[in-house]
């Protein structure tokens, strides 16, 4: 990377960052929101333990997994958002007036999102161990378990920023919302995927991606290093990035155009 | 020239209503997700949990199907009546709600609308539901008339969430109460056997859960859809008196609004 494009990333990172920091109301709702469901969820399930083929006697530690998720899709709405404000406000066109190349702009944008996913991971983890979840995979576990968790939250962002130059609109990314969390709710989120029973569930959970990021996820959790498992996860995370990322330059490039 | 009659709350109601049904059915940012969102949650509870059925000691007769859509059909309750406050807060925070209270001769007939509203809101959202849970093959054991008061103690769950949102809304009179009257009844909700019978949680849950009115409610609704009705009297009771309640926080709302012009 050129020296001017690390400091174009640099400002517009810096910018983002502070920008996140200032905005309780992003940084809330992503950490408080799953884990009251975490609550609620591991104590209302916790007799799903006693069905055969459970992979653990702790449900606390199986639903684990799952603020890492929700807490990613939060970085739909607070990356798009952002972005649409800037679009709204006029702040884009100010931009596209500078010599800022469009990747500087796009990689600045996703730093609120990483701050937010390492935020977010840590608080997950450490209130999961306080509450009595497992982590197999031990201290180093912990610690690929937040890379993949932040590299998940950053791959969910590139669809905001990819929304937020589609639409242009903070509203059109809220309305994301739902559709994102679709995703959620058909995975193998509360029970095991060999538990699925229902047909038509197991089947949309088994070519759903979101259920193997959970895999993963668990894997460190509840079985150690299951490096299938995690390069599925890393490789989903990946994936879902690059096609986000590439979705949101050629957007930008249309929004410039059009501005 | 005679002065124009002064109109009833009735007529003010419909008025109101009228408007805030006919935002609910021409857009469909408001339309689609009052659909899906329960929707969202029949199948993800009732599909992905189906084998929660197998736990010992589960032993709800009509199936998981049917447990679950009594929580969801009361859940879509509440939030017809939280959602209609949004609408309600909306207003309020564009100066239209201003106009109404303007125009109204009867007040309380501003929010007999928006409740009207609400209903009809969940009415359209609970025939959509309980025709997918019927296609989804669920297990009907109650009666006509226990389906029936089914679907009675829902209308009472939605008067009650929007009486409530009612009053915040006229509170603070900006979306931003929107949080407000979102989340504590979400945690209401949550907070009961969601899924699985109150005997089968176990520590904090369970005796919070114990002590949430909403058990009675859930409790009472799967008694009906099973056939073997149960705390009947007690969930029609706490259904009624968070009604009577939450008209009293509305009315102290109106008022509010009332003072700041």
């Amino acid at each position: 990377m050129s020296s001017g494009l690390r400091n174009q990333v640099g400002q517009l990172a810096r910018r983002s960052v502070l920008r996140t920091l200032r905005q309780p109301a992003q940084i809330v709702p992503a950490i408080v929101f799953p884990l009251f469901l975490l609550a609620v969820n591991s104590g209302g399930l916790e007799d799903a333990t006693n069905l055969p083929g459970f992979p653990t006697d702790s449900y606390l530690t199986f639903v684990l997994a799952v603020p890492f998720i929700q807490g990613a899709l939060f970085s739909v709405m607070n990356s798009g958002t952002d972005l649409a404000r800037d679009i709204e406000t006029g702040f884009l066109n100010r931009l596209a007036l500078t010599p800022l190349r469009g990747a500087a702009l796009l990689s600045g944008l996703l730093a609120g999102a990483f701050l937010l996913g390492v935020v977010q991971a840590v608080v997950y983890l450490s209130v999961g161990l306080i509450a009595g979840a497992e982590l197999a995979a031990g201290p180093a576990g912990g610690l690929v378990l937040v890379i993949l968790s932040v590299c998940i939250t950053v791959a969910f962002g590139t669809i905001g920023l990819f929304a937020a130059l589609r639409f242009g609109s903070g509203e059109a990314v809220q309305g994301l919302f739902p559709v994102f969390f679709v995703f959620l709710f058909l995975s193998a989120m509360a029970l095991p995927l060999d538990l699925l029973t229902t047909d038509w569930f197991h089947t949309i959970a088994s070519v759903n991606p979101v259920t193997y990021l959970l895999e993963a996820i668990r894997s460190l959790l509840i079985e150690g290093w299951n490096i299938g498992d995690l390069a599925l996860g890393f490789g989903i995370a990946a994936a879902i990035g690059a096609i986000g990322m590439f979705a949101a330059t050629r957007a930008l490039k249309t929004r410039l155009v059009r501005t | 020239m005679s002065d124009p009659r002064p109109v009833g709350a009735s007529v003010v109601a419909r008025a109101v209503a009228w408007r805030s049904i006919h935002n609910f059915l021409t857009n469909p940012a408001f339309l689609v997700p009052s659909l899906l969102f329960p929707l969202f949650f029949f199948v993800s509870f009732a599909g992905g949990l189906a084998a929660i059925a197998n736990v010992p000691g589960f032993d709800f007769p009509s199936g998981y199907t049917a447990f679950q859509f009594v929580f969801v059909l009361l859940q879509s309750a509440a939030f017809g009546g939280v959602f209609t406050g949004f609408a309600m807060a909306r207003d309020f925070e564009t100066g239209f709600g201003r106009r109404y209270m303007l125009a109204a001769a009867h007040r309380s007939g501003i929010v007999g609308g928006y409740a009207l509203a609400a209903l009809f809101r969940a009415l359209v959202t609970w025939t959509v539901l309980s025709a997918v849970a019927l296609v989804a093959g669920m297990d009907v054991g109650g009666s006509a008339g226990e389906i029936v008061a089914l679907y009675a103690l829902a209308v009472l769950v939605n008067v009650a969430a929007t009486l409530w949102s009612a009053g915040v809304a006229l509170r603070v009179r900006s979306i931003q109460g929107g949080p407000l009257m979102q989340f504590p009844t979400f945690l209401v909700l949550f907070l009961a056997p969601v899924y699985v019978p109150l005997d089968l949680l176990s520590g904090w849950i369970h005796t919070i859960a114990s002590i949430n009115p909403v058990t009675a409610l859930l409790e009472a609704g799967r008694g009906f859809i099973s056939g073997d009705p149960v705390v009947v009297g007690l969930a029609f009771a706490i259904g009624i008196t968070l009604s009577l309640l939450f008209a009293l926080w509305a009315k102290g709302g109106l008022r509010s609004a009332e003072a700041a012009g």
